[in-house]
């Protein structure tokens, strides 16, 4: 019974069926992605007929056709470019803002912050179509900037929560000595705070790159002309033309997948703090 | 100590001959957010409640004043109704399979060992996937010549369903990509409510011989609430903002069968340019997503209470 356990650890320990349930989630989590890695070497028929064997042949031509089909490399400059733009722009105006707020006393200040706190309320979508106009008179429809824009808009709320939480604790007589050495507040808050916010900076930068990067319904609204498409309007635009030409199609999402795999597995810590620190304290 | 920290920045700055009065700098600091915000945010939501008495689409000013038919025209549609229908199922199935199921997971891998953190880590992995790609990855699992569905059929010696074009099935089949995808999100923050929970707790109940699923009971469960009352947010929030998911893997088919709130919005009001109709579908979800949150809210500050 519970005697045998000798470790110094207070809990029971994990049962053979807790282990089987990881087990099976663990195979219905990888197949998807063990089919999707593999079926893009296969041909069509062999698709068919061996799925979850290793390929017969490695046979890089789904590869090739995806790469040399034009628009697959732009589109992933886009989203690279509009990804980055948005992430720098999101990190800049949340980390001042939430300075500003948690920082300066003025009048009105608790209302300001209710005011960004509405922007956790409901999802772009809600905006979508208005949002289209403005753009729309302010020509920058078709363009980088009338995706970045709105998505810096509407994750900034996420943010300066984050920043906010991360700046309250700092020590604040690190800011009053500041202040007593006669420094003014942007320069206390490029050279004082903002040097201490590297980890919070981290966690909002990497989890505003991957909103914006797996980003669907502002840039299909937004975007009309494929050469100013995101990958994921590209996956759509591939799916279209390849239809069921399956190891293309797996091959262009194990060409698309792979960096923000990669991307993943470094970023990851951040992503979970981004989470746990906006989620479970709040 | 601290002021030696300061020192060298406040020099710097002095020597420049650089600060700003206070307003000013408040003004800096502050103004871009806050336009940006309410331009791209405020305005917007604002102007969909407006255009929601209008018939418009879009050019010149919006003239035509009809009242609230276009939400009359919307309690109306049977293709609204289905998308409320779908979009009440995923809320069902996120709450009721998706939390349960990653609630079990996290107590099984919420402790600190090599095997638990890769296991974590594969588990996290769908859910920071763009949902186009992951419903295209399951658009090919569950293709009845080539995928997996035809692998099974294969086996049991039948033509595999194309259960994406099956009325019937294609909210559960989206359901489990669903699952697949978000449940490895809700079991990190169970892990990280669990890992907080203080060893003598636990030991303390052991020492008094409770079973361990007693210990989960009336140990763990309490002092994740309010984690789980997060997730549960989250899983609401999520299910009613689902598209991005469902475009590669039906398109909103068959025979709009598989339409969610966001994917009748796009369908009947972004790509119609019908501007007051979808003006009202989006206030029909902003008027949701707050009633949520005000729910959330409040059994918050019950739980603290």
């Amino acid at each position: 019974m519970a005697k045998t356990d000798t470790r110094i650890n207070a809990d029971y320990g994990v049962s053979p069926l807790q282990w089987l349930g990881v087990g099976v989630m663990g195979l219905f989590v990888l197949i998807p992605f063990y089919i999707t890695v593999f079926g893009g070497f296969k041909t069509i028929g062999e698709l068919r007929t061996r799925p979850f064997a290793l390929p017969e042949h490695w046979d890089f031509t789904s590869f090739h056709a995806v790469m040399e089909s034009g628009p697959f490399g732009q589109m992933m400059l886009n989203s690279l470019l509009i990804s980055t733009l948005t992430v720098a722009l999101t990190v800049l105006l949340a980390s001042m803002a939430a300075f500003a707020l948690v920082h300066i006393r003025f009048f009105g200040r608790d209302y300001l912050a209710a005011f960004f706190t509405v922007g956790l309320l409901f999802p772009v979508a809600t905006a979508i179509l208005p949002v289209f106009l403005l753009l729309r008179d302010i020509d920058l429809l078709n363009s980088a900037w009338g995706v970045i824009l709105p998505q810096v808009a509407f994750g900034l709320a996420f943010a300066i929560m984050l920043f906010r939480t991360f700046f309250a604790e700092l020590p604040k007589e690190l800011i009053e000595a500041a202040r007593m050495d006669r420094c003014g507040y942007l320069a206390i808050y490029w050279y004082v705070v903002l040097p201490l916010s590297l980890p919070i900076i981290a966690t909002v930068g990497v989890f505003t790159f991957m909103t914006s990067w797996n980003s669907y319904l502002l840039p299909l609204v937004t975007l009309s002309s494929v050469d100013h498409y995101t990958w994921p309007l590209g996956i759509q635009q591939y799916q279209g033309a390849y239809s069921t030409d399956w190891p293309k199609l797996l091959a262009l999402l194990t060409l698309t997948l792979a960096p923000a795999i990669v991307f993943f597995l470094f970023a990851q810590r951040y992503i979970i703090a981004g989470l746990t620190g906006g989620a479970v304290k709040g | 100590m601290t002021s030696s920290l300061s020192r060298s920045p406040a020099t710097a700055f002095r020597g420049a001959g650089f600060k700003l009065p206070r307003g000013a700098a408040l003004a800096v600091l502050l103004l871009p957010a806050f336009v940006l915000f309410a331009a791209f945010v405020i305005l917007p939501i604002l102007q969909a409640f407006r255009f929601s008495f209008f018939n418009w689409n879009g050019f010149g000013a919006p003239s035509e004043f009809v009242g609230l038919k276009n939400y009359a025209t919307l309690i109306e549609q049977r293709h609204f109704a289905t998308a409320l229908t779908n979009t009440g199922f995923i809320i069902v199935v996120s709450l009721f399979l998706q939390l349960p199921l990653a609630l079990w997971l996290a107590l099984a891998l919420y402790k600190s060992t090599r095997v638990a953190a890769a296991v974590r880590t594969l588990f996290f992995l769908p859910y920071m996937l763009a949902e186009v790609a992951a419903g295209l990855m399951w658009n090919f699992v569950y293709d009845g010549n080539y995928g997996i569905a035809h692998q099974i059929g294969a086996l049991l010696g039948i033509d595999a369903p194309f259960v994406l074009g099956d009325a019937t099935l294609v909210m559960p089949a989206i359901a489990v990509v669903l699952v697949w995808k978000y449940f490895g999100f809700h079991m990190m923050i169970y892990i990280a409510a669990l890992q907080n929970i203080p060893d003598e707790m636990i030991e303390a109940a052991r020492l008094d011989g409770a079973s361990k699923w007693r210990i989960v009971r009336h140990v763990k469960l309490p002092m994740i609430r309010s984690a789980i009352a997060v997730t549960a947010f989250f899983a609401v929030t999520g299910s009613l903002q689902l598209f991005d998911l469902i475009v590669p893997l039906t398109n909103g088919g068959p025979n709009n069968a598989s339409l969610t709130i966001v994917g009748f919005l796009y369908q009947f009001g972004v790509t119609r340019m019908r501007v007051g109709f979808g003006s009202a579908v989006s206030i029909v979800l902003f008027l949701i997503c707050v009633v949520v949150a005000l729910v959330y809210q409040r059994a918050l500050k019950r739980m603290e209470a």
